[in-house]
C-alpha cells in the first residue's frame, strides 16, 4: 500500500472521513483496553510485576554486549547457527542466502514485526521467493496486500464482511460469506497444506534466554509450531533487545505480555525453541537496525525495553481514532512514533506530534518506558535538527516576543485580539482549522489582569 | 503564609470568570493571595510544539514574578506541571527549582496544603467531571484508570462538599478530550473527534455541566458543544466550588 507522502495528520483526516468507521475502530480496540485492565486488575501484585520488568530490561540495555554474547555461545552449543545483521538489508541478505543454499522458493513465516520493519516479504518476492504469512491477521493483510496497522492485531483496521470478501476473492469462500468461524475454517484449511509443503519457516522471536541460549514465541494460533516442526530450515530473527538474562525471567514477562496486549492470562503457545531436530537447520539472526544507535541516545534508549504488547496502541486515543497506517510505519501508535524517528528522523519528524501527551501509553506499558515524555522529547529534538514546519517556526517567535513582554502581552490583550492573533491556533490560516467545527470562545469584555487592576489591589 | 496567584495566559484572555472564582474562592478560605501582574504564560504551547529553547523569556519572567511566595497556586493542572516539569534557568537554577517544588494545582493546593474538609458551596445540577490528562497523570490529581491502585480524587473530594452537586458516572472515566495545545489544530481531525466522544459521553450520562481543573480542555469541549447548539455549560471547578 502505498502512503505517498502524506503524514499522520494528513492520513487521519482521510481515516476520519466516515466517522462510523471511526467509532467502530475506537469502540472495537477500547474493547481490548477494558479487557486489559480487567486481566491487570486480576493481579493484586500488577504495579510490582511492572517494576521487576522494567529493572530487568533496564539490566539489559546496561549490559546488552555480554548478554548477546553469552546468548550466542549458548545457542552455538545447543547447534544452532547464529548471525549478526547491522541493518535490515543484511538482515534480508542472509535470510536469502540461507534460503538460495537450501534451494527453497517457497517459505512460510509467522508472528515476526522485524520482518515487517525489515520489508522482508517484499526483499524475498522481488528474489521470486513466495512468503505466506501464517499467523491469520497477517495472512489477512497480506491478501489485502497491506501492511498491518497494529503489531498484535494485525488486521484490527478491517471489517469482518471485508474480509469475506477477500477470502471470497483469493480462496473461494461463498460471497457474502462473513461468519468469523466459517472463515477462520477456511484460512486454516488453505493454510494446513502450505504447512505441508514448505520446507523453510520464518518465525519471530519473544524472549531470548542468554542463560540457556533457548528463544520463545508467543502465538495464539500455535503456527510458529507448526511451521517451525515441519520445516527443515528453521530462521528466527530477533531484534538485539530482545535478550532477557534468565530463563526464570520468564516468569515475570510472560504473565505481564498477553495481559497487557489482549486481556489473556498468557498465550494459548509459548513455544520454547532450544535446538534443532535431527536432520533440522535452526538459525538465529540477530539484528541490530538501529538499536545500537538508539541505546546509545539516553533520553530514547529505554524505548527498546519494549517487548511488543501493544498496550500502549489500544489505549492511545489518537491511534485509535486514526488507524495504525496513518503512522505509515512497521510499528505504529505511541511506542511506534519514540522508535521511528531514530532510524528516519525526516521521514517521521510527524509521529512525535500525532499525540496529545496524555500519558495512557506511560501508565499501561507493562515495562515502564516513559513514552510520553519521549514523545516531547523528540519533539525537541526534531526541532531542533530542522525538520519543523516553517509556518509553525514563525508563528512560535512570535508567541516568544509576546509572551516574554508583558507590555506587549497586555496591549495585544486590550485590544481584544491577542488570543485570535497569536495563540497557536490562530495563526497561519489556522484559525480556520479550529473553526471547522469548532466555536471559538466568547470574548470577555475584560481580561482577568484588567478586572483585577479595577477591583482588587495587591496588599 | 505568602500565597502567589498564577493565572495562565488564556484563562486571563478568554475565561477571567475562573481567574476571579479561583481568587475568591481562596480568600473566602482565609488565603491571602497575592497577583504578580507582569505575568504572562508559561510557556507550555512553544514547549510541547518542539520550540522549549524558545522559552527563556517566559521562564525568567515567571521567576521574577514568583520566586519570592511560599506557595504558587493555579487554576491549571496542565500550566502547572509544565512549570514543574520544564521551569530552568541557566543564571538562577536554583530559584526555579524552588518554584518547581511550591507550585501547586488549585484543587491539590486545598486538598493537600489547605486540608480543606468543608466548603459553603451550593450548586443543585448535574455534573460531569472531566479528568484533564496533565492534572490527573502528570499531578496525580486522581487514581488513573490503568493503574491497580487504590482509587482516589482530589477534584471530587472537593465537589462532594457542594451541596446540591449531583456528579456523573462516565464510560470512560478519564480519556483524553484531544485539546493537547497545538494538537488541536495541527491534527485537527483527531482532536475534534476525541473531543465529540468526550462530550457525547457527559451527554449521554445527563450532565447539564461539564467541569475540569484545566479550562483548555473545557475551552476545547466548549467550542465542540456550542457548534451542537447544546445547552450544556462549561465551567471551571472553582467555578463550582465558589457558587452559591
Amino acid at each position: 500500500m502505498s502512503l505517498g507522502t502524506k503524514d499522520h495528520a494528513a492520513l487521519s483526516d482521510i481515516f476520519n472521513k466516515d466517522e462510523a468507521r471511526v467509532d467502530w475502530h475506537d469502540e472495537t480496540l477500547w474493547f481490548v483496553r477494558a479487557k486489559r485492565d480487567k486481566a491487570a486488575n486480576s493481579i493484586p501484585e500488577w504495579e510490582s510485576l511492572r517494576e521487576a520488568a522494567s529493572q530487568i530490561k533496564n539490566n539489559v540495555l546496561s549490559n546488552l554486549h555480554d548478554y548477546l554474547i553469552e546468548f550466542e555461545n549458548q545457542a552455538k552449543i545447543n547447534g544452532v547457527t547464529v548471525h549478526w545483521a547491522a541493518d535490515a538489508a543484511e538482515h534480508n541478505q542472509i535470510v536469502h542466502a540461507i534460503l538460495k543454499r537450501h534451494n527453497v522458493d517457497r517459505l512460510i513465516k509467522s508472528k515476526s514485526m522485524l520482518t515487517e520493519e525489515c520489508h522482508l516479504n517484499e526483499y524475498l518476492s522481488k528474489q521470486n521467493i513466495d512468503v505466506i504469512d501464517t499467523d491469520l491477521g497477517e495472512r489477512i493483510v497480506q491478501l489485502a496486500k497491506e501492511p498491518p496497522s497494529h503489531i498484535v492485531l494485525p488486521c484490527i483496521h478491517k471489517k469482518k464482511e471485508e474480509i469475506g470478501e477477500l477470502f471470497h476473492e483469493h480462496l473461494g469462500t461463498p460471497e457474502g460469506m462473513a461468519d468469523p468461524v466459517f472463515l477462520t475454517a477456511a484460512a486454516r484449511e488453505h493454510l494446513r497444506e502450505t504447512f505441508l509443503t514448505r520446507k523453510a519457516a520464518i518465525t519471530g522471536v519473544n524472549f531470548a534466554v542468554a542463560e540457556t541460549g533457548e528463544f520463545v514465541v508467543c502465538t495464539n494460533e500455535g503456527n510458529a509450531d507448526m511451521g517451525a516442526h515441519l520445516a527443515d530450515v528453521h530462521i528466527a530473527c530477533m531484534g538485539i533487545e530482545k535478550i532477557i538474562p534468565k530463563r526464570k525471567n520468564l516468569g515475570v514477562f510472560l504473565r505481564l505480555l498477553t495481559r497487557s496486549a489482549t486481556g489473556q492470562p498468557i498465550t494459548t503457545y509459548s513455544s520454547h525453541f532450544k535446538k534443532p531436530r535431527p536432520g533440522q537447520e535452526m538459525h538465529i539472526v540477530l539484528v541490530d537496525n538501529g538499536r545500537t544507535t538508539q541505546l546509545s541516545r539516553p533520553d530514547f534508549r529505554n524505548s527498546l525495553k519494549c517487548i511488543r504488547c501493544a498496550a500502549c496502541m489500544n489505549t492511545c486515543p489518537v491511534y485509535r481514532r486514526s488507524g495504525g497506517h496513518s503512522y505509515h510505519t512497521a510499528v505504529a501508535g505511541p511506542i511506534g512514533s519514540i522508535l521511528a524517528p531514530n532510524l528516519d528522523m525526516k521521514e517521521y519528524a510527524d509521529l512525535p506530534f500525532a499525540s496529545t501527551l496524555c500519558g495512557s501509553c506511560t501508565n499501561v506499558c507493562p515495562v515502564k518506558i516513559n513514552i510520553h515524555e519521549q514523545l516531547y522529547k523528540w519533539r525537541q529534538v526534531i526541532v531542533k535538527e530542522g525538520y519543523a514546519d516553517p509556518k509553525k517556526k514563525v508563528a512560535m517567535k512570535v508567541m516568544e516576543l509576546t509572551l516574554s513582554s508583558p507590555t506587549i502581552y497586555k496591549n495585544a490583550g486590550k485590544a481584544g485580539r491577542w488570543v485570535m492573533k497569536y495563540a497557536p491556533f490562530t495563526v497561519n490560516n489556522k484559525l480556520n482549522l479550529w473553526y471547522q467545527q469548532r466555536e471559538m470562545p466568547e470574548v470577555p469584555k475584560e481580561s482577568f489582569g484588567e478586572w483585577f487592576k479595577k477591583n482588587k489591589k495587591n496588599d | 503564609m505568602n500565597v502567589g496567584l498564577f493565572i495562565p495566559c488564556y484563562i486571563d484572555q478568554f475565561y477571567p470568570n475562573a481567574a476571579i472564582a479561583t481568587l475568591n474562592l481562596l480568600n473566602k478560605l482565609g488565603i491571602t493571595v497575592k497577583y504578580p501582574v507582569n505575568q504572562t504564560c508559561c510557556g507550555q504551547p512553544m514547549a510541547n510544539s518542539g520550540f522549549e529553547h524558545l522559552t527563556q523569556g517566559c521562564n525568567d519572567l515567571f521567576i521574577d514574578n514568583f520566586s519570592e511566595f511560599d506557595y504558587i497556586v493555579s487554576p491549571s493542572g496542565s500550566c502547572v506541571l509544565h512549570i514543574k516539569d520544564h521551569l530552568h534557568s541557566p543564571t538562577e537554577e536554583n530559584k526555579a527549582l524552588g518554584i518547581r517544588k511550591k507550585v501547586y494545582e488549585l484543587t491539590e493546593f486545598l486538598t493537600d496544603v489547605i486540608k480543606v474538609e468543608k466548603l459553603s458551596a451550593r450548586f443543585p445540577h448535574k455534573v460531569g467531571v472531566h479528568q484533564s490528562c496533565h492534572g490527573q497523570r502528570g499531578l496525580m490529581l486522581a487514581q488513573m484508570s490503568e493503574l491497580v491502585e487504590a482509587p482516589y480524587s482530589k477534584p471530587l473530594h472537593l465537589l462532594k462538599m457542594v451541596e446540591g452537586l449531583e456528579l456523573v458516572e462516565l464510560s470512560r472515566p478519564d480519556e483524553c478530550c484531544g485539546f493537547g495545545g497545538t494538537f488541536c489544530v495541527a491534527e485537527e481531525a483527531v482532536s475534534v473527534k476525541m473531543g465529540k466522544d468526550r462530550v457525547a459521553d457527559h451527554l449521554n450520562h445527563g450532565a447539564e455541566y461539564i467541569t475540569a481543573a484545566d479550562m483548555s480542555c473545557l475551552m476545547h469541549m466548549e467550542g465542540i458543544l456550542r457548534r451542537q447548539n447544546s445547552q450544556v455549560k462549561v465551567l471551571h471547578i472553582a467555578e463550582i466550588l465558589n457558587a452559591q
